[in-house]
C-alpha cells in the first residue's frame, strides 16, 4: 500500500493508506483525530475543514495521498500548547456560535482562514459570505457571524504581537 | 457560591463548549469498537417494486465481506413499531402495516433498504453491496397524497385499502356546519404545507455491541431519547429484555425530531452484532440519509373560515390530507392530528372547529416529526387564512388580529379543539413585535424600496404551540402508547457536588449547562460543581428523552421535585445535627439553619453527614443524598408570540430576501437568555429555510430530485440576516418553574409571516396565496404572469 | 469510491505516458473529481496528480494574460496582476464555489470538466481566450464541445490558458440556490476579438455565445442595447430550480447586468 507522510498539528507521521482513502478518514480514522468531521458527500457542508499549510480545506475533497509532505492543523491543534484557547474559539464559545457542535471545528477552522486572510478587517456581509462554504443548521448563523467579527480584533492583535 | 451570579437568569457561558470548541466532542461516528466491522444497506432505487429475487453469490465472495442478511434473515423478528394509535372517525383503528427492517417481497420506497452487507471496511462492504443482483418488478407508484387517494391507486400496503392510514376528525361538526350557515362571509383557501428534511449537521450513525460473556446488548446511536429506542427495540423488535439491553446516545450533532425516530438500522446493528458476535457500525452518507431520515411536514389543505358581518371569526373547516410516506414512522400518525389539529384555534376565539384528517400511504420517504412537528403546519394554515380574509375582505391584519385574540383574562381558555390553554398574553407580544419591527415606518421603507425598483412587503404572524409533552393521561386518550413524563436523578455527592441523572437529551439544546443552573438555583451549590448526565441507559433510570420542546418544562420540573426531596432530607439531617425540629429548619443560600438563629450547616456538611453518618438519626433515616423524581405534566406549555417579517423582491429575477426579522415570543420562564436566544434564532432560520428555500421535491416516478445539498437548498450564511429576538412571557401556571418550551417556537412562528410578507410585497400582482417556497422561479413566474395580465 | 493506482509524476512527459493508460484520469485540485469519485461514478485505473508539473502561475503582458494550468482559483482572485489586466476574470474566480473551493480548485481543473454550470468556461469563450497542451493550442471557440465535453484527448493535458486583455469586461453570475454554481452566468467582453458574450449555467450544450446580444452589443455598448433582445427558452435546461422559460429570461437580466458591470 502507498505511504504518506504529513505533520499533523505539529507531529509528523507516515500511515499506509489505499490510493482511495480522503484525507478526513486518514485523520478520523488512522491518527484518532475526529474532531474533523464529515457532514455530507458532496464537498457542500464545510464540517471537515482543516488546514493545509495555512489554507482551508475540504478533507473530504482531497486524498491522503495528495496531502503527503503537507502540515496540517485540525480543530486539535489551534489552541495554545499550554491549553490556552484561540481567540476564535474563546470567541464561539463568548457569543454562543454553536449548539450541537457538530458544524462549530470546521466552522471554527473556516473562519480562522477567513480572518487571518483578512488584516483590513471584514464588514458583517463579508463574513457571511466568507462562510459559504459551511453549514450550520442549528444556529441561523447569527451568533456565529458575532463571534468571528468579535475575534477579528483579537487576531489581528495577537498576529501583530 | 460563585462570585458570578448563575443561576436562574444568567446567561451562563456553556459547559458542553469546551468540549466541542476543542474537537473533543463524542459523537456516535467517533466512537470506534475492538474486531468492529462496517455495515452498508443496499437501499431501493426504485419507488414501487415486487422483489422478484436477490442474487448474493457474486457479493458474498468478494474480499472481507463477513456477512450479508436479507428480510429472510429477520424473519423471527418484529417490525418497527408505531408510538401512537389513532381511531377512524367510526372509531376503528388505523390501518398498521407491518414495517420490516429490510424490505420483505416488497419496496416501498426510494431508498427502502433491502440487504444488509457488512464487512470488514466500509469501502468493502460498498464493493459488495454493488455486487448484489437484486430483481426488482415495478409497480405504479405515488408521491403525492391526492394521487395515492385517487381511486384505482395501486395499493402500497395489501392491508390498507385505498392507501388510507385513517380518516379522523376532531371538533364539533354540528357546532361548526351552524356557524358556517349563519355567517355572513365565508373566506376559503387551499394550501400546501412544503415536504421538509431535517438535515441535521450529523448523519445518523448506529453501532452495535455484543458481549457473550454477559449476554449484553449495546446500541449507540444518535437519538434523541435512548430509553425510548431501548423500549421499542427491546420489547416490540428484538425481544431483548432491558436489563440485558444497553442503549447509548452519546453527543448527538443536532436532531430537529428526525432523530427522535426508532430506525431499522438501529435494530439492524444491534442485531447483527450479536449473530456475528462482533460490533457492527453503520454510518449514513448525506445522500443516504435524504433518502431513509423520516422526512416532516407534506400537507395538502382546504381551510374555510365563517365571518360574521364585522369580521368576528364564526367557525373554522379545515380538511387535511397529510403524507406518511410509506411506513408508519414512530410518531408519524400523532402529527398530523394530535399535534397540529388541536393548534388550528391559534390564538383566537373562533368558537367553533371542525377538522378532518386523511392520513396516506405513499412511495416516499416516512414523514414524521421534524422542528414543531403539526404546529408550524396548523400555524402556517391559520395565519394564511387570517391573511386571505384580510385580503378578501380589506380588513387590516394588525386590526383583524386584535379583534379576534383570545382575550387577556380568558385563560385558562378552553378550545373547540381539545386543548386547554393556561396563561398568555398575545396582545403584549404583538405591541412589543409592532415597536420592535418598527411597524409604523412600513411604508416609508416600502417607498424606498420601489425607488430602488425593489418590491417590499411586511408580514406578521401570531402564532401558538402547544409542547412540554406531554400529560400522560390526556395523550393515552388520543392515542399515546407510552406515557410522556420526565425523570431526574438527583445525586448529591459526600463531598457537596451534584451529579443529575436525566432522561432528556441534549443534542444543541445546553442541558448541561441550564439544568445545572436550576442545581444552583435550588440548592445553592456552584455551576462548576454541578454535572449533568444523559444519554446512557445504564446510567439514566429512565427517561422519554427530549423533543417537543419538553425538556425544561417536563424534564427540568422533576429535577425540581427531585430536589426538593433531596432538601426536605437535608432539613432533617440538620434538625438533627443543630438539635431543631425538622420543621424549624429553613433552607436558604446554600445553608440549612434554625429559622431566626445564626445555627447553620452548609449543603457540603449536610452531604457529607449522610455518607458519612457517625452522627446520625440511623433509626429514622436512611444514610445517602440521591433522589429521584418522575414528573408528569398537568398539561402541554403553550409559549406563542409574534414574528414579523419584512422582505424584498428583485422583480427581474424574482429573488426575495429578507431584510428584517423580528420575533417577540412568550416562551415563560427563561433559565438561560443567551441560549433562548440562539434556540429562537436557530427556529427563525429553519422557517425562513422552509418560506423561501428548502423543499423536498418527488418527481412523477418517485425519484427525490432534491436528494443532496447540490438541489436541496439549505439556508446559508448569507441567506439570513440579523434576527431580533424579544420575549414578553407570562408564566406556564401548571409546572414549578413556569417554564413554556423555546425550541420550536421559532421555526413555528416564522414560516407564515414570510410568507405573508412575500404575498405582501406582491400585492400589485393580485396574488392572494402562495404555497412555500417561494423561490425566485415562482416568485418571478408571478409577476411575470402579473405583469403580462395587467399588459393585455 | 472505487479503488486506484495513484501516480504524482515530476515531469509533464511522464504524466502523459501515465494518462495514456487505459482509464487513466488527471487529478487537478480535486473539487470535481474526487466527488465524482465517491460517489462512484467514475472508476479509474489510475489517478494521475499533476500538482508537480509546475504547472501554475501567472504571466502578465501587455496583451494577455496566461494562466497555468494548476493555479488554484484562490490564485487567480487574489493576483494583483490579474486585477490590473483583468478585473472580471480575478472577480469570476473569486465567486466560484467557496474559500475552501478556491484553495484547490484550478483553472485547468475547471476547463477541463467543462461543467455547464461552471464559471471559467464563460471567461475563455467571452475572450477568446487560448487553451494549450502538451499537443497543441486550441481557441475556445472550438475548445467547448457540448455539455462535459471538450476537444482535448483522453491523454492531453491542460498546461495553460491565455486571454486576450479586454477594453472592459465584466462576468455576472446568477447563483443556482443549492449548489451555488451559475444558473446563469454571462461574461460580456469588448476586446480585441469585439463585443463578445458568453452564457453559462444554462444552456444544454454548455457554455454558449449570445450572439444576438454581442451584435446589438456591437454598436451600441449598454444595457439599454439589449432590451428586446432574448435567447430561446428552447436551448435552456430546466430544473427544480427553474424552468427553461425562468432561465432564458434571466438571462437577458443578467447579460445586462453584466454590460453594466464592465462599464
Ligand atoms: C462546493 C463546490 C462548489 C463549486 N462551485 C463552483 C462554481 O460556482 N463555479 C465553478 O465554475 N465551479 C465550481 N466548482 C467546481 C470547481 O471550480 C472545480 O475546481 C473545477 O470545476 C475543477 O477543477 P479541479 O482543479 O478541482 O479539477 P479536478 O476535479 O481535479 O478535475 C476535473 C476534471 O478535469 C480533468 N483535469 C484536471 N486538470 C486537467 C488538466 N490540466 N488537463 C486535462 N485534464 C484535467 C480531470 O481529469 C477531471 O476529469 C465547485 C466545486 C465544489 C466542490
Ligand atoms: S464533509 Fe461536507 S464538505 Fe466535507
Ligand atoms: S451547531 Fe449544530 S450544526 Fe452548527
Amino acid at each position: 500500500m502507498p505511504q504518506v507522510t504529513l505533520t499533523v498539528n505539529g507531529k509528523t507521521s507516515s500511515v499506509e493508506v489505499e490510493a482511495r482513502t480522503l484525507l478526513v478518514e486518514l485523520l478520523r480514522d488512522k491518527l484518532g483525530l475526529t474532531g474533523t468531521h464529515v457532514g455530507c458527500d458532496t464537498s457542500q457542508c464545510g464540517a471537515c475543514v482543516v488546514h493545509i499549510d495555512g489554507n482551508s480545506v475540504k478533507a473530504c475533497t482531497m486524498l491522503a495521498l495528495q496531502a503527503d509532505g503537507t502540515k496540517v492543523t485540525t480543530i486539535e491543534g489551534i489552541a495554545a500548547a499550554d491549553g490556552t484557547l484561540h481567540p476564535m474559539q474563546e470567541m464561539f464559545r463568548e457569543h454562543h456560535a454553536l449548539q450541537c457542535g457538530f458544524c462549530t471545528p470546521g466552522m471554527v477552522m473556516s473562519a480562522i482562514d477567513l480572518v487571518a486572510k483578512n488584516p483590513q478587517g471584514l464588514s458583517e456581509d463579508e463574513i457571511r459570505h466568507g462562510l459559504e462554504g459551511n453549514l450550520c443548521r442549528c444556529t441561523g448563523y447569527h451568533n456565529i457571524v458575532k463571534a468571528i467579527d468579535a475575534s477579528q480584533s483579537l487576531m489581528h492583535a495577537k498576529a501583530a504581537e | 457560591m460563585n462570585a458570578v451570579f448563575q443561576g436562574i437568569g444568567a446567561s451562563v457561558r456553556r459547559t458542553e463548549d469546551l468540549r466541542f470548541i476543542s474537537g473533543n466532542g463524542n459523537y456516535t461516528d467517533d466512537i470506534n469498537r475492538p474486531g468492529q466491522t462496517y455495515t452498508i444497506f443496499k437501499r431501493s432505487d426504485r419507488p414501487h417494486a415486487k422483489i422478484t429475487g436477490i442474487d448474493s453469490t457474486a457479493a458474498s465472495a468478494m474480499p472481507g465481506v463477513v456477512a450479508i442478511f436479507t428480510a429472510a434473515d429477520f424473519a423471527g423478528v418484529g417490525g418497527l413499531p408505531c408510538g401512537w394509535q389513532i381511531h377512524n372517525k367510526d372509531g376503528s383503528p388505523m390501518a398498521e402495516p407491518k414495517h420490516p427492517i429490510l424490505a420483505d417481497g416488497k419496496v416501498r420506497h426510494v431508498g427502502d433498504p433491502v440487504v444488509m452487507v457488512i464487512a470488514e471496511t466500509k469501502q468493502q462492504a460498498r464493493d459488495a453491496a454493488e455486487a448484489l443482483v437484486i430483481g426488482y418488478e415495478d409497480l405504479p407508484s405515488y408521491s403525492a397524497s391526492r394521487d395515492a387517494l385517487a381511486a384505482g391507486a395501486a395499493a402500497v400496503h395489501d392491508d390498507a385499502p385505498g392507501n388510507l392510514c385513517y380518516d379522523w376528525h376532531i371538533g364539533d361538526k354540528d357546532a361548526t356546519d351552524a356557524a358556517f350557515a349563519k355567517a355572513a362571509r365565508v373566506v376559503k383557501l387551499d394550501l400546501l404545507n412544503s415536504r421538509l428534511i431535517a438535515n441535521p449537521m450529523e448523519p445518523r450513525s448506529a453501532i452495535g455491541d455484543y458481549d457473550r460473556s454477559g449476554d449484553m446488548h449495546t446500541l449507540y446511536t444518535t437519538s434523541q431519547n435512548p430509553h425510548v429506542i431501548r423500549l421499542l427495540m427491546g420489547a416490540f423488535v428484538l425481544g431483548i429484555p432491558e436489563h440485558k439491553l444497553r442503549v447509548v446516545a452519546p453527543d448527538v450533532g443536532g436532531g430537529f425530531g428526525t432523530k427522535i425516530f426508532h430506525y431499522a438500522e438501529e435494530a439492524a446493528v444491534t442485531w447483527a452484532a450479536a449473530k456475528i458476535n462482533r460490533p457492527v457500525k453503520w454510518t449514513s452518507d448525506r445522500s443516504e440519509a435524504f433518502i431513509s431520515d423520516a422526512h416532516g411536514r407534506d400537507h395538502d389543505s382546504h381551510a374555510e373560515m365563517a365571518l360574521d358581518a364585522d369580521n368576528n371569526f364564526l367557525g373554522m373547516r379545515v380538511s387535511t390530507m397529510a403524507n406518511l410516506g410509506a411506513y408508519l414512522s414512530t410518531f408519524g400518525p400523532a402529527v398530523p392530528t394530535y399535534l397540529y389539529a388541536t393548534l388550528l384555534a391559534g390564538v383566537y376565539k373562533t368558537p367553533a372547529i371542525y377538522c378532518e384528517v386523511k392520513a396516506v400511504f405513499t412511495n416516499t420517504v416516512p414523514v414524521d416529526a421534524y422542528r414543531g412537528a403539526g404546529r408550524p403546519e396548523a400555524s402556517f394554515l391559520v395565519e394564511r387564512l387570517v391573511d386571505a380574509i384580510c385580503h378578501d375582505t380589506g380588513a387590516d391584519p394588525v386590526a383583524l388580529r386584535r379583534q379576534n385574540f383570545i382575550p387577556r383574562d380568558a385563560f385558562p381558555y378552553q378550545t373547540p379543539v381539545a386543548v386547554q390553554y393556561d396563561s398568555g398574553d398575545y396582545f403584549a407580544t404583538l405591541e412589543t413585535a409592532l415597536k420592535n419591527a418598527d411597524y409604523a415606518g412600513f411604508p416609508a421603507r416600502k417607498a424606498a424600496a420601489a425607488a430602488k425598483g425593489k418590491l417590499r412587503g411586511i408580514g406578521l404572524s401570531t402564532y401558538l404551540e402547544a409542547c412540554g409533552i406531554a400529560p400522560s393521561k390526556l395523550v393515552g386518550q388520543l392515542g399515546a402508547r407510552a406515557g410522556l413524563y420526565e425523570v431526574a436523578n438527583v445525586r448529591v455527592n459526600p463531598t457537596g457536588s451534584v451529579t443529575v441523572f436525566t432522561g432528556t437529551h441534549s443534542h444543541g439544546q445546553g442541558h448541561e449547562t441550564t439544568f445545572a443552573q436550576l442545581v444552583v438555583d435550588q440548592l445553592g451549590v456552584a455551576h462548576n460543581q454541578v454535572q449533568i448526565v444523559h444519554g446512557d441507559t445504564d446510567r439514566i433510570p429512565f427517561g422519554m428523552g427530549t423533543y417537543g420542546s419538553r425538556s425544561l418544562a417536563v424534564g427540568g420540573s422533576a429535577m425540581v421535585k427531585a430536589m426538593d426531596k433531596i432538601i426536605l432530607k437535608g432539613r432533617k439531617i440538620a434538625a438533627h445535627l443543630l438539635e431543631a425540629s425538622v420543621e424549624d429548619i429553613e433552607f436558604k443560600d446554600g445553608k440549612f439553619s434554625v429559622a431566626g438563629t445564626d445555627r447553620a450547616k452548609t449543603f457540603g456538611e449536610i452531604a457529607l453527614t449522610a455518607y458519612v453518618p457517625h452522627n446520625y438519626p440511623i433509626e429514622t433515616l436512611e444514610p445517602g443524598l440521591d433522589e429521584t423524581a418522575f414528573y408528569d405534566p398537568a398539561n402541554f406549555t403553550f409559549p406563542g408570540g409574534c414574528h414579523i417579517c419584512e422582505v424584498e423582491i428583485d422583480p427581474d429575477t424574482g429573488v426575495t430576501s429578507v431584510v428584517q426579522f423580528v420575533a417577540v415570543d412568550d416562551v415563560g420562564r427563561v433559565i438561560n437568555p443567551m441560549i433562548v436566544e440562539g434556540q429562537i434564532q436557530g427556529g427563525v432560520a429553519q422557517g425562513i429555510g422552509q418560506a423561501l428555500l428548502e423543499h423536498a421535491v418527488y418527481d412523477a416516478q418517485g425519484q427525490l430530485l432534491s436528494g443532496s445539498f447540490m438541489d436541496y437548498t439549505m439556508p446559508r450564511a448569507d441567506n439570513l440576516s440579523n434576527i431580533s429576538v424579544g420575549t414578553e412571557n407570562t408564566l406556564c401556571t401548571h409546572n414549578p418553574l413556569g417554564a413554556k418550551g423555546c425550541g420550536e417556537v421559532g421555526a413555528i412562528g416564522s414560516p407564515p409571516a414570510v410568507i405573508n410578507a412575500v404575498v405582501n410585497a406582491l400585492s400589485a400582482y393580485g396574488v392572494r396565496h402562495m404555497n412555500m417556497p417561494a423561490s425566485a422561479d415562482k416568485v418571478w413566474n408571478i409577476i411575470n404572469g402579473g405583469l403580462r395580465a395587467a399588459a393585455e | 469510491m472505487y479503488n486506484f493506482e495513484y501516480q504524482k509524476p515530476g515531469a509533464l512527459a511522464d504524466a502523459v505516458k501515465a494518462l495514456g493508460a487505459a482509464d487513466a484520469k488527471a487529478l487537478a485540485g480535486g473539487m470535481t473529481l474526487i466527488p465524482v469519485l465517491k460517489q462512484r461514478l467514475n472508476q479509474p485505473s489510475v489517478v494521475v496528480d499533476l500538482a508537480k508539473l509546475g504547472l501554475s502561475g501567472i504571466t502578465v503582458t501587455g496583451d494577455s494574460v496566461t494562466i497555468g494550468a494548476m493555479t488554484t482559483h484562490a490564485t487567480v482572485a487574489a493576483s494583483a496582476d490579474i486585477k490590473r489586466a483583468i478585473p472580471a476574470l480575478a472577480a469570476l474566480a473569486g465567486g466560484i464555489g467557496d474559500i475552501q473551493v478556491r484553495a484547490r480548485g484550478t483553472i485547468g481543473g475547471s476547463l477541463a470538466n467543462n461543467d455547464p454550470a461552471a464559471c471559467y468556461p464563460a471567461a475563455a469563450l467571452a475572450l477568446g481566450a487560448t487553451i494549450t497542451t502538451n499537443k497543441r493550442a486550441i481557441k475556445a471557440d472550438v475548445y467547448f464541445t457540448g455539455m462535459f465535453t471538450t476537444a482535448l484527448a483522453a491523454d492531453e493535458v491542460i498546461t495553460s490558458v491565455s486571454f486576450p486583455i479586454p477594453a472592459k469586461a465584466a462576468y455576472v453570475k446568477f447563483k443556482q440556490p443549492a449548489s451555488r454554481y451559475a444558473m446563469v452566468g454571462v461574461f460580456a467582453a469588448k476586446g480585441p476579438a469585439g463585443v463578445r458574450m458568453a452564457v453559462t449555467g444554462s444552456g444544454q450544450g454548455g457554455v454558449f455565445r449570445f450572439t444576438a446580444a454581442e451584435a446589438a452589443l456591437a454598436s451600441n455598448w449598454s444595457a439599454a442595447a439589449l432590451n428586446g433582445i432574448s435567447v430561446s427558452a428552447d436551448n435552456m435546461m430546466s430544473d427544480i430550480h427553474g424552468s427553461a422559460v425562468y432561465r432564458a429570461h434571466l438571462v437577458g437580466v443578467i447579460a445586462k447586468r453584466a454590460v453594466t458591470a464592465a462599464g
